[in-house]
């Protein structure tokens, strides 16, 4: 276990050096220069060859890309040259909303894919089954933005139950806060069930087939345990491996979602920084961004060792 | 009859596949004393997993069964789902054939054994425990405590099979049915484990059939032995007059084809030759006639009754019995 | 003469029986996607108003018989904004997914025959490729290089490359342990025969079927990007932005974002259903459906 822990920690370094050398030639790829964009209509070329050397950007790129690396590792992700708020300060005030509203969606799509995936296992073929397996074969093809406006419409518009945007903070008014993130959370949540329901579904069926079940079923066990215990929790592994692939998805879907809904998180942060080419803040945002992404996948698969017997004590 | 534990009565199972019907057990009447065993020996598809299948009702669902399953008074296929549950783990028990399978891996050893307990004899977690504890001993299994938190993944698979056992034996159960219990373990562990459930069998009182391929291993340790062919009974006496006299002559070739520890070396197994047949494509006379070194007349166009000749105990279906001490 | 009609019979109803597998709503969805080709090929040669023409006295107008979907907020016409965006949606769904295929295919190939070194380097920089959320490196990559079909175009297909490269390999792994690889082998083919003529005939099916499900992909990727204005830019229509647009009048003429997004969903359906079948009739380890 602890050999696991480490070999995947040591895995973790490459590539996180990968993803700055990528975020860096992506910043890199600017038409123009830096210079031109902060200066907008006072650049002349002696302002511009100024700033560019007072921001070191006549240096070769890897000389660059090095003094970067430096003060990212002290802590230093940069500063908007349009707020003046450091990269650290706005994605530090951000986070919490985006964290909630993940957490929120990945909640309410469990809470509407497990239960519909052991119905349907329970129950494979039927008319019942067939239904929900169409419905998130659908579901599947339905994008973000566009379930948004469904529910806006729906909710906000039509029957005016739910304001469409803003957001108050939950340590002000929980319930007010809870108001504004339902229709976000269950915007994404919509886009996390049918792939949850699926995988589920399908890993259950073959659960249901396994020898152990037929004995569980020789042993006189209520069919709800039979169900519940023996057939849920091996697959309760696929549900951690499930959560973790959606997890990228989760992320894109949050950044249209706070941008449609109006919640301060970190999508709309990033959204924000291009509309207003804030090009410091829009590089420390994918860093941090895909750094946490990385980070988040590293915990999924230490969380599967964790619930995986076999795994924890060191077969297969 | 009565003293019958267990009595199948014309049992038939169907099954459709793609190609047609198939009809894994055919028509096939055993009964089981309380306290007695019972061994059903055959080939791999005969239908005698199919049949133990049928008695615990744990048919799939596509399956047609016909016949009355009567255990200590019950019509089993009649009984309520509610009244089976109840029925199931607690007098009427089973160990599968591959313990790597038919023990949950994600679920501890303990979990695994006193959750029948806990179910049927309604026992708190602490009881359950101790009787667990208890249960692996006697089913052989050293230090039985630290054993109960941990997963079947941890056991080889012959201390499996003994866990498998032990919940077989957790309620007390009136029958244990034990499905080819010793295929997929080791030969040196497969006497070790034969001789466990028999020694539990004395012990306990229970009833037990022993389904297996293998005629050596109902020798000794059955009351009475049926000889199971595509999905009939071919021959059914008390073990020790099966063989001292087999009549059926595919019991003579079941028996001929275990390797014989007094046979002079690189001697060839006398293997049966052929193939059962198709089951989907059933035969018109005999089943066993195209490989039968006997087949002779009305083999091929008339299927033979099971029936009693010499002795009552002593049934067989066959034109051409193998005679009198032709064998002994 | 028994065995005679049994053949025969086999023969006659076996394809009929593929067809009725297939089912009605894959033919339903075949329909729909022709539909949506034609319109967009043919959309300079339909007698359309412009998309792009604004009328400030019709602005949001109802269904009529001079405009079939009624117009826009800007007087524009919806049913020519919609067959345009149909061709923006159509074009960069099936040239980035182009990319994917052929760097994705070509790089998991390789990977999965040569193995070794080749392979590691292949699947440790598509790691870092999808170390990104899709979705947040699409968005920093169009606003540092700017909007443009082109430049969303090659970031989508950029993007695909690590999920073809994957069914790739893992294909080309399974293919060329068997026989006729071995055999080829054994015989002296060079290597580019073997991949070319050997592997690529049987990897390509795989692919395919994976392509049509990478269209329904890019195409719900550039929705969502044009919708929230860093896709393509304006005046050109595609669906996203005119579902972007429509949202700011769901009070008034909800229909201005519906349209577009029906027309959206089906399609992204349609390939979702199409690609599933395929996958499903190539996927080794299955057989058939």
């Amino acid at each position: 276990m602890l050999f696991f822990v480490a070999r995947r920690l040591l895995y973790l370094v490459p590539v996180l050096i990968a993803v700055s050398v990528l975020t860096f030639v992506i910043a890199s790829l600017l038409p123009g220069d830096l210079a031109y964009v902060i200066l907008g209509d006072q650049a002349t070329p002696e302002n511009v060859a100024a700033l560019r050397h007072d921001m070191g950007l006549d240096l070769p790129i890897w000389q660059r890309y090095f003094g970067w690396l430096w003060q990212i590792l002290q802590g230093d992700f940069g500063r908007s040259f349009r707020t003046g708020q450091t990269v650290l300060q706005a994605v530090g005030e951000r986070v919490p909303v985006s964290f909630e509203l993940m957490l929120f969606a990945e909640l309410i799509g469990l809470a509407i894919g497990v239960p519909l995936a052991i119905a349907c296992a329970a129950k494979a073929g039927s008319a019942f089954d067939r239904l929900m397996t169409g419905s998130a074969f659908g579901m599947l093809s339905v994008p973000t933005f566009l379930s948004a406006i469904l529910l806006i419409y729906l909710f906000a518009v039509e029957l005016r139950w739910l304001p469409a945007t803003g957001y108050v903070p939950f340590t002000e008014d929980p319930v007010a806060n809870l108001r504004f993130m339902v229709l976000p959370a269950l915007t994404l949540a919509l886009a996390e069930w049918p792939g949850i329901m699926r995988v589920l579904r399908s890993d259950m069926i073959a659960a249901l087939q396994e020898d152990y079940i037929a004995l569980a079923k020789a042993k006189g066990l209520k069919p709800s345990r039979i169900l519940f215990v023996h057939a849920l929790k091996p697959s309760s592994l696929t549900l951690v491996t499930i959560t973790g692939i959606n997890i990228g998805r989760l992320i894109g879907g949050t950044v249209i979602v706070e941008t449609i809904f109006a919640l301060p998180g970190i999508g709309r942060l990033l959204v924000g920084a291009i509309y207003t080419r804030d090009l410091i803040i829009l590089q420390g945002v994918v860093l941090l961004v895909a750094a946490g992404f990385v980070i988040m996948n590293f915990i999924v698969d230490m969380l599967y060792a964790v619930l995986d017997p076999r795994i924890r004590h060191g077969h297969a | 009859m009565s003293g019958a534990l267990l009595s199948v009565e014309d049992v038939a199972v169907d099954l459709p596949t793609p190609r047609g019907n198939l009809r894994a057990v055919d028509h096939v009447d055993l009964v089981v004393g309380a306290g007695k065993t019972l061994g059903i020996v055959g080939e791999s598809g005969c239908g005698k997993t199919m049949l133990s299948r049928a008695i615990l009702q744990l048919l799939p669902k596509k399956a047609k069964l016909s016949g009355r399953v009567m255990f200590d008074g019950q019509d089993l296929p009649a009984l309520s789902a509610e009244k089976l549950r109840k029925l199931r783990g607690r007098s009427l028990a089973v160990v599968f054939q591959d313990p790597m399978t038919s023990l949950n891996p994600v679920l501890t050893i303990g979990t695994q054994l006193t959750e029948t307990m806990q179910e049927h004899l309604e026992l708190d977690l602490a009881n359950a425990r101790q009787r667990a504890i208890e249960l692996l001993a006697a089913v052989g299994i050293p230090a039985p405590e630290q054993r109960l938190s941990q997963y079947p993944h941890q056991l080889s698979g012959g201390m499996r099979q003994r866990v498998a056992i032990a919940v077989a034996l957790s309620c007390e159960p009136k029958l244990l049915i034990a499905d080819e219990p010793t295929t997929a373990l080791d030969v040196t562990i497969q006497a070790q484990i034969l001789d466990l459930l028999a020694r539990e069998q004395q012990r306990r009182h229970m009833a037990m059939i022993i389904i297996t391929h293998d005629l050596g291993v109902v020798a000794g340790r059955t009351d009475e032995v049926a000889v199971m062919y595509a999905g009939r009974v071919v021959e059914r006496a008390p073990t020790p007059s099966l063989f001292k006299q087999m009549r059926m002559p595919y019991t003579e070739a079941l028996l001929a084809a275990l390797p014989k520890l007094d046979a002079a070396p690189h001697t060839p197994l006398p293997a049966i030759s052929g193939r059962p047949p198709d089951p989907t494509r059933p035969l018109k006379g005999c089943s066993f006639s195209p490989r039968c070194r006997y087949s002779a007349g009305r083999c091929g166009t008339e299927k033979p009754h099971l029936s009693a000749a010499e002795a009552p105990d002593h049934l067989y279906a066959c034109f051409h019995p193998i005679a009198a001490g032709a064998n002994a | 003469m028994a065995t005679l009609e049994l053949s025969l019979d086999e023969t006659a109803t076996a394809p009929a029986k593929r067809g009725r597998r297939l089912g009605t709503l894959f033919w339903v969805a075949i329909g729909w996607m022709l539909l949506v080709f034609a319109v967009a090929i043919l959309a300079d040669v339909l007698p359309l108003p412009s998309p792009t023409d604004m009328d400030m006295l019709e602005r949001r107008a109802p269904f009529s018989v001079e405009h079939w979907l009624g117009t826009d907020g800007l007087g524009r016409d919806e049913l020519a904004r919609l067959i345009y965006g149909a061709r923006i949606s159509l074009i960069v769904g099936l040239c980035a997914p182009v990319i994917g295929l052929v760097f994705g295919g070509a790089l998991g190939m390789l990977a999965g025959y040569f193995r070794g070194r080749f392979e590691s380097i292949v699947v440790g920089s598509m790691d870092v490729l999808l170390a990104f959320p899709p979705l947040i490196l699409a968005l920093a990559v169009t606003a540092y290089l700017g909007q443009s079909i082109f430049n969303l175009t090659c970031i989508l297909g950029v993007l695909g490359i690590p999920a073809f490269m994957r069914v790739a390999r893992a294909s080309t792994l399974t293919l060329a342990r068997r026989e006729f690889v071995i055999a080829a082998q054994a015989l002296g083919a060079s290597h580019a025969r073997i991949l070319l003529r050997e592997l690529l005939p049987n990897v390509l099916l795989p692919l395919l079927a994976f392509f049509l499900l990478g269209v329904a992909v890019t195409i719900v990727v550039e929705g969502a990007l044009s919708f929230l204005g860093l896709g393509v830019p304006p005046p050109i229509s595609s669906w996203g932005s005119m579902i972007g647009e429509g949202r700011e009048s769901l009070d008034v003429a909800p229909r201005l974002a519906f349209i577009p997004a029906i027309a959206m969903f089906l399609t992204v359906l349609s390939f979702n259903l199409i690609g599933d079948t395929m996958r499903a009739l190539t996927d080794p380890r299955q057989g058939a459906l």
